[in-house]
């Protein structure tokens, strides 16, 4: 590596030409980089969910359709909870970086709170349309909703259950290197989750109501 | 209890895969009972099972592959011999069996052959390629092994525990579909593929993060080994198109499991879009297997032409084009199936557009041996050989690639011996290539060339004879997957090709043959220099085994080729100033990965049978393993300085020594 110049060359792309490769990244670098690809790959899954749902979702087989089946209020009220627990979440982050234990174990509590709440209006949407006889194996429209839906709640679950891991780990051994790493992939994860909920808000209930 | 899982299940009127079973769990148990008697357990456990070494995870990694290869291997042949005498008489196998047979071949030659041996040698070479010391992450390179052992297992375990799909190595609907399969033979299928698929994506990500982040001081891109590049492909499809695999198949278990309507002919489903999505998995899927094949026979036909790679740049270019192309090409496995007249032409051309950058690479190739000076080692034996056979087997690929001609060979023999072409001769003999040209570097000694070479033959003429006479069947109308049959024209092209599979069993017994020879005579196969091809990249430039930290000081690189221009300056300057050596840390071995696949055995288990409290069992035990992994303090250990000195000191006597003896010449 040479001296830095004033104006840097436009024509130098990092890594490709010009500057030499600095060596290995450091670990935190590693594991959010890692972390993120993951989440791509993950992305890729849904997508594959979404595009089922686009193929099946005029396919009720004389059953009900979206608009019959979706209370809209609901849904917004579950937004908004995915959605304010991703403040919370950064909240947490930022905890996390002043290795401040009480607001970070607060923040995380109330991440918590907030994902277990959508959790349950979820499954409360999904036992009220089962018992309406509007369960996933009714039409192929409905196989894929459950899919797609079901699926993101999976993930929300799985995410409650590292959240409540991270919080006892914290509580257990404080903020050690290893574990801030986990911290910042949990929040990647978390917030991931709000993106696709954002897809699935629009192209399902928005789109699906419409219909 | 127990769900469907009763004494039926056991094939007791089904001689073949019973004896088989039988032998393979006394081989097993004999293994078991050597291991122990000996002693050799804890060593096992301490520095294999619970390994997070990316080279010994390399190493097994390809030796599940070659296990497997015997297992896929045995169906092959007992499908040619099937077909052999099939002419209007039943065979030996009855339909439901040979059914089985050819699926669980297909699928387990790609998922636990051609997979794992690809991404075995990519976990073995690469890191040392780039010059660093290890992967970007360790325990999870772990439990994507054991992960894909898993899936492993539970194929065979369908050997004799219930049965395999008969759905083929892609299980379309609605055949596969409860309704049609009502069997736990499917079911095996989508638990072994979905769990194996899980460390697949584990390894992709692994291996992706360790290119692009994890390279030495100086390792810019456009100098990083071609091996490297196509590992970067291959894996970034990999992380692209395994989601694709999981997402499908889990629809399939939705519609099995829980009365879905993703696939089903009834309620609005839709099987067509099951063809998309599997290629739309598929297609890309063999590229993931293609790409790293043909980063090994750059890396060989370099090292054995004695020159720096010819276009390294187009190269690069050509490998990246085709990751991309890969993923727009899918329909083609399914001209057939009423896309059309203008879409089957759109993907054609795009089918046949993927020939030009592989093109660009056989050129590649060719112009790097123009003007060498070739030693004909047996790497580069596989590697020439590759190039013959894998132009043949693309140039058929392209005339498939033409929809009108497709309407005529789709699911004949013809496609059967076109994707055995590419794949057997592309994937099959870049791995043997890697096998050999690497073996030296896992092990610290060579490999018999001899019965190298003697197994080269076998299986390239071998190959020559199984798989041409199918060109002809095919075009004579021979459909594949055909129990039996009664056409008088078919009989000698398939007799031909049984031949031919009995000349690759040869192949095989001499590649068993050189293992065990080169292990006995494996003092005078010593690499003392850990250079034994005269290479030209980093992984050369450490002892044969490396030690457990690869470099005891991370290389500087200044250019392509980076080992080669370390010698050309050795020789010049002979500089005798010993590196500063410093403590080295190094993740400490876990046994995360066996427990967490253990537990993923289970589960996988009780789900195709339908033990519901297992299931739950399962899925808190892998739970409970990763909170004990995480919980863990210390997950480093130190090398003193002292000891790195040590171990690279006697290294670098014997370089120089071999130096020293190559400069008076």
């Amino acid at each position: 590596m040479s001296v830095a110049t004033a104006t840097p060359d436009l024509h130098q792309v990092h890594g490709l030409e010009g500057t030499d490769n600095p060596g290995p990244a450091p670990k935190r670098i590693v594991t959010g980089y890692g972390f993120w690809i993951f989440i791509l790959s993950d992305m890729v899954m849904f997508s594959c969910f979404f595009a089922a749902f686009a193929v099946l979702s005029g396919e009720t087989a004389g059953g009900p359709h979206g608009a019959e089946l979706f209370n809209l209020k609901n849904v917004a009220i579950e937004t908004g909870c995915l959605l304010l627990s991703s403040f919370t979440c950064g909240m947490a982050s930022i905890a996390a970086d002043l290795r401040n234990r009480f607001w970070f174990q607060v923040a995380m509590a109330v991440t918590c709170a907030l994902g277990l709440a959508f959790l349950w209006i979820e499954f409360h949407e999904f036992a009220d349309l089962v018992a309406r006889g509007a369960g996933p194996s009714r039409s192929a429209f409905l196989s894929a909703f459950f899919t797609l839906v079901g699926c993101h709640g999976l993930h929300v679950s799985a995410g409650v259950l590292w959240l409540l891991t991270m919080m006892a780990q914290v509580f257990a051994k404080g903020f050690r290197a290893d574990i801030q790493r986990r911290i910042l992939c949990f929040a990647l994860f978390w917030h991931a989750l709000d993106i696709i909920w954002v897809a699935v808000f629009s192209v399902v209930y928005l789109l699906g109501s419409g219909a | 209890m127990l769900g469907k899982l009763t004494w039926a299940a056991i094939p007791f009127d089904q001689p073949i895969p019973l004896v088989a079973g039988a032998v393979v769990l006394v081989g097993i148990l004999a293994v078991l009972v050597w291991v122990v008697v000996k002693g050799h357990l804890p060593y096992l456990w301490h520095e294999w099972i619970t390994s997070v070494d990316h080279k010994r995870i390399g190493v097994m990694y390809v030796l599940l592959a070659s296990v497997m290869l015997l297992r896929g291997f045995s169906d092959a042949i007992m499908m040619r011999a099937q077909q052999a005498v099939a002419f209007h008489s039943p065979g030996f196998l009855p339909p439901e069996h040979y059914n089985q047979i050819f699926s669980a071949h297909g699928t387990i030659m790609i998922f636990f052959v051609a997979m794992p041996f690809v991404i075995g040698l990519m976990n073995l070479v690469v890191p040392l390629q780039l010059g660093v010391r290890d992967v970007a992450f360790p325990t999870l390179n772990s439990v994507g092994f054991w992960l894909t052992a898993t899936g492993a297992l539970l194929v065979n375990v369908s050997l004799v525990v219930g049965e395999f799909a008969r759905t083929g190595w892609l299980p379309y609907p609605p055949l596969s579909e409860m309704t049609y399969s009502p069997g736990v033979g499917v079911d095996y299928y989508l638990w072994s593929l979905e769990i194996s698929g899980v460390g697949t994506l584990v390894a992709g990500v692994n291996l992706v993060t360790t290119v692009l982040k994890i390279r030495t001081k100086g390792m810019n891109y456009l100098r990083m080994p071609m091996f490297c590049w196509t590992t970067l492909a291959s894996n970034l499809l990999i992380i692209a198109a395994f989601p694709i695999l999981t997402a499908t198949l889990a629809m399939l278990i939705l519609d099995r499991y829980l009365g879905f309507h993703f696939f089903t002919n009834e309620a609005g489903g839709n099987m067509m879009m099951f063809m998309n999505l599997i290629w739309a998995w598929g297609h890309p899927e063999v590229y993931i297997l293609v790409l790293p094949a043909f980063g090994i026979f750059s890396e060989v036909v370099s090292t054995f032409s004695g020159k720096p790679l010819f276009g390294y740049r187009s190269m690069v270019l050509a490998t990246m084009a085709i990751c991309v192309l890969s993923f727009m090409v899918w329909l083609h496995h399914f001209f057939t199936m009423g896309a059309g007249a203008d879409v089957n032409a759109i993907f054609g051309i795009a089918s046949m557009i993927i020939a030009v950058p592989t093109g660009v690479k056989i050129y590649n190739w060719l112009f790097t041996m123009y003007g060498g000076r070739i030693r004909f080692d047996t790497p580069m034996l596989w590697s020439i050989g590759f190039m013959v056979t894998f132009i043949l087997g693309g140039l058929t690929g392209v005339l498939l690639a033409v929809p009108p001609a497709d309407f005529l060979l789709h699911n004949s023999l013809f496609l059967i011996a076109h994707f055995h072409n590419v794949i057997i001769g592309g994937v099959l003999f870049g791995a043997f290539a890697g096998y050999t040209y690497w073996f030296p570097k896992a092990f610290g000694f060579k490999l018999h060339e001899g019965l190298g070479k003697a197994a080269f033959w076998f299986w390239l003429v071998g190959f020559y004879v199984a798989f041409f006479p199918l060109y002809a069947v095919g075009f004579l109308g021979m459909t594949r997957r055909m129990q039996h049959y009664d056409v008088p024209e078919w009989r000698p092209w398939l007799m031909v090709a049984s031949v031919g599979a009995v000349l690759i069993l040869i192949g095989i017994i001499f590649q068993i043959a050189q293992l065990v020879v080169s292990i006995r005579d494996r003092e005078e196969l010593r690499d003392h220099t850990g250079d034994p091809w005269d290479g030209r990249s980093l992984e050369w430039a450490t002892s044969s085994p490396p030690p457990v930290f690869n470099f005891a000081v991370l290389p500087d690189v200044s250019g392509e080729d980076a080992y080669w221009a370390q010698k050309v300056r050795a020789k010049q300057e002979a500089s005798a100033e010993e590196p500063h050596y410093e403590a080295i840390e190094m993740p400490r071995n876990s046994p995360t990965g066996f427990v967490c696949a253990f537990f993923a055995t289970v589960t996988g288990f009780a789900l195709i049978w339908h033990i519901w409290w297992m299931v739950i069992a399962g899925l808190i035990g892998a739970f409970a393993t990763f909170v004990v992994f995480a919980w863990r303090d210390h997950d480093e250990y130190e090398i003193p300085a002292d000891e790195v000195a040590r171990i690279d000191r006697a290294n670098i006597s014997e370089r120089r020594d071999m130096i020293s003896a190559a400069g008076s010449v």
